[in-house]
């Protein structure tokens, strides 16, 4: 018997003694932690993805919690919201921005633009690009093995096995920029995001002159310069044989897209174009 | 036993169907395309604009550093223009195009057949026209030869070693090279020893090339310090550190230079045209080039300017072989398959090899079945199937403590493994980023 209380005796002194020791230590090297992070981290997405610019959920919280206005700071994946959300809890004021999302520049599919060879080493863009120019006679075009599919943690983008370039789911898409990133040809680009997911891009980053670029894709900027002319809002830019429409002076009028002559610049969302007054009147004179 | 090097190393089928073919001259083309990037390094700046009248052996290009080199004209005629154009890796590069206009050479240049062999220059002055000839290591990686030629300060070269291993399956220009300008070559070691000051040179050949070792062993005998060691047939025998451990017994620690060991390798293509440059004041800008494959009807080695199109070579071969898989610019273990028959050859081609459909073909990828042939094999004592993983799952700081920079991307590894897994091409990508970022850390 007096064995059993011996016993609970020792462990108590011993339990005891930790207790105060840690107590003091615990009071020592105490890390304060502002319960605001947790708070801020818990109206994420948690989706990790790095697209903040952080390293995680847990450190874009962080970032945000120390800054004092959240002019930089932007969760991609939650949008607006999310950064409304963040901003009452940390009593600061939410910048809107301007949603994302991603846009793969090349429309070089198969019947666009003709292999010239086939690659048979590791199919991933990576190594296609480190090897060689690629298998049409683009150098600049999608190699079409995926890299982007891979490296996207949302499901966003569709090989289209077959097709040459896989395409960019835009409602799935959350701008997170990971598919950039992965692009060896450095294609994808996130623009601005228009209702109803309309855009107008130039599906194309060939830099090569007009001639070059036409006869291995047909639908290749060739730089000749008519949309720049056409364009009333300063949105586009002409730089090595390439135009480039800056989406956030885009209004969307598709002047562009009508005047040029390879396609290169093409529109998404829109409903289908009426047929134009003169040819109207053609077809019903006939 | 014949010497080889102590690690690794594949012995692929030999397939030399070349090796007795005399060189011919490849009849001038209408037009060249001379890119200016031909060698490692900085490319070369243009110096000729579109009308120019050019001579052979003109500079088209100047050199744009140290370690970079001159171009010269191969062929006389008219500047057609300065633009780019795809050059062997499919990608645009700058380049001079140059209709061509009879044959018209520099007169200082001596197009005689005769042997010069008394020099009376210093190192530095060899050093000094072997820059401006624009020689690069012919042996396929055109490192620009001056600057393996001054040494790093406090480094000495004790021997210089001449690599006439010829170690790549079918290729046999410096087979041929050496039967055919034998006391060329010997005149250019000389050169090469005078400059570097060293007394003592070794031809390294391969024992499947008995006809040059005995040719070379007997000339050898009227030039000082000049010796021949024949070698056992392994691949890759012709990468520097492997011949330097083959010869001298010595191996280049992980990272460092040849000079390290006392060495200096240079091929015996670029003796010859060390000869041609300082006795004759030739530049460099023709090379020999073996035409070869098994379905080639006559398989040669051509003496062509530098800018002729591939395809000009392949018709001088017996034309394109109905069932060819691959158009390779080099050899079957390091060379690269050609996107287009418009790629000009540069001084860094060796041969071009015509493959036929099957055996051009890479198997299924398979599994790994951790059999370790391909660690077996590396020369260089890496484990391929590692730092394949590693580039595969881009972990390349790992990727770097696992030494992919000593890989000398020979290729034994894929040519050795039974699931075919393409092993060189991620570790050729891996070491590609751990190349950047130790760029970025400078």
């Amino acid at each position: 018997m007096s064995i059993i209380l011996y016993t609970v005796a020792t462990l108590a002194i011993i339990g005891a003694t930790a207790a105060i020791i840690l107590y003091f230590v615990a009071q020592k090297f105490k890390v304060f932690e502002d319960p605001r992070i947790d708070e801020v981290e818990e109206s994420l997405p948690s989706a990790n993805c790095g697209g903040c610019g952080f390293a995680g959920c847990r450190a874009f919280a962080e970032a945000c919690v120390k800054a004092t206005d959240l002019g930089e700071l932007n969760c991609p994946v939650g949008g607006a919201e999310t950064m409304e959300s963040v901003a009452s809890i940390l009593g600061l004021e939410a910048v809107k921005k301007a949603p994302r999302v991603a846009f793969i520049r090349c429309n070089g599919t198969c019947d666009h633009r003709p292999k010239t060879n086939a690659f048979d080493g590791a199919s991933t863009c990576a190594i296609s690009a480190a090897s060689y120019g690629g298998e049409t006679g683009c150098e600049y075009g999608c190699l079409g093995y995926g890299d982007c599919v891979a490296a996207c943690e949302f499901d966003a983008i569709d090989l289209r096995a077959g097709m040459g370039v896989p395409l960019i789911l835009d409602d799935k898409c959350v701008a997170c920029g990971a598919c950039v990133e992965a692009c060896p040809k450095n294609l994808i680009e996130l623009r601005k995001m228009y209702p109803k997911g309309r855009k107008v891009v130039v599906a194309c980053r060939n830099e090569a002159k007009g001639g070059v670029a036409r006869k291995s894709c047909e639908v290749a900027c060739i730089g000749c310069g008519k949309c720049e002319k056409v364009c009333n809002f300063d949105a586009i830019t002409i730089e090595n044989n390439l135009a480039f429409i800056d989406s956030d002076k885009c209004k969307l009028c598709r002047k562009c897209v009508s005047v040029c002559p390879t396609h290169a610049i093409i529109e998404v969302g829109f409903p289908p174009r009426k047929i134009k007054e003169e040819e109207k009147e053609s077809s019903t004179a006939k | 036993m014949l010497k080889t090097f102590n690690l690794g190393g594949v012995h692929p089928p030999e397939n030399k169907l070349s090796a007795d073919k005399k060189i011919e001259n490849l009849p001038l083309p209408k037009t060249v395309f001379i890119p200016v990037a031909q060698h490692i390094g900085a490319p070369a700046s243009p110096v000729v604009k579109r009308g120019d009248e050019v001579k052979v052996g003109q500079v088209i290009a100047q050199s744009s550093g140290f370690v970079s080199t001159n171009i010269h004209s191969s062929v006389s005629g008219k500047v057609k223009k300065v633009d780019v154009s795809a050059d062997s890796s499919g990608y645009s590069k700058q380049g001079i195009f140059i209709d061509v206009a009879g044959d018209e050479w520099l007169e200082e240049i001596d197009r005689t057949e005769e042997l010069v062999k008394e020099f009376n220059l210093d190192g530095s002055e060899i050093v000094k026209k072997i820059q401006e000839a624009g020689i690069v290591g012919l042996g396929g990686a055109t490192f620009p030869t001056h600057v393996k030629l001054v040494p790093p300060k406090g480094m000495k070269a004790e021997v210089l070693l001449l690599n006439g291993v010829e170690c790549e399956p079918y290729l046999t220009s410096d087979h041929r090279l050496m039967l055919e300008k034998a006391d060329e070559i010997m005149v250019g070691i000389q050169l090469l020893m005078k400059s570097l000051q060293v007394n003592k040179a070794v031809i390294g050949i391969e024992n499947n090339k008995p006809d040059a070792i005995q040719l070379l062993t007997e000339k050898a005998k009227n030039y000082q310090g000049v010796s021949v060691v024949a070698l056992k047939v392994q691949y890759p025998q012709g990468g520097e550190k492997q011949l330097i451990n083959a010869v001298t017994g010595k191996e280049v620690p992980s990272g460092a230079l040849p000079i390290a060991v006392g060495a200096v390798v240079s091929n015996v293509g670029t003796a010859f045209a060390v000869y041609e440059a300082v006795q004759k004041n030739k530049p460099l800008f023709e090379r020999v080039v073996t035409v070869t494959g098994k379905g080639v009807s006559k398989p040669s080695n051509f003496r062509v300017r530098v800018g002729t199109a591939t395809s000009e070579l392949v018709e001088a071969a017996g034309g394109l072989p109905e069932n060819t898989g691959k158009v390779i610019s080099g050899g079957p273990m390091m060379g690269r398959a050609i996107p287009s028959l418009d790629v000009p050859v540069t001084k860094g081609t060796s041969g071009i090899l015509l493959m036929q459909e099957e055996e051009s073909k890479r198997g299924e990828v398979l599994n790994c079945i951790r059999c370790a042939r391909c660690v077996s094999v590396c020369p260089m004592g890496l484990e391929p199937y590692l730092l394949m993983t590693l580039g595969e799952k881009n972990i390349f700081d790992r990727a770097e403590d696992e030494r992919v920079m000593d890989c000398i991307e020979c290729g034994s590894c894929s040519f050795t493994c039974p699931s075919h897994r393409p092993l060189l091409d991620y570790i050729r990508y891996g070491k590609g980023k751990v190349g950047q970022i130790i760029r970025s850390r400078k």
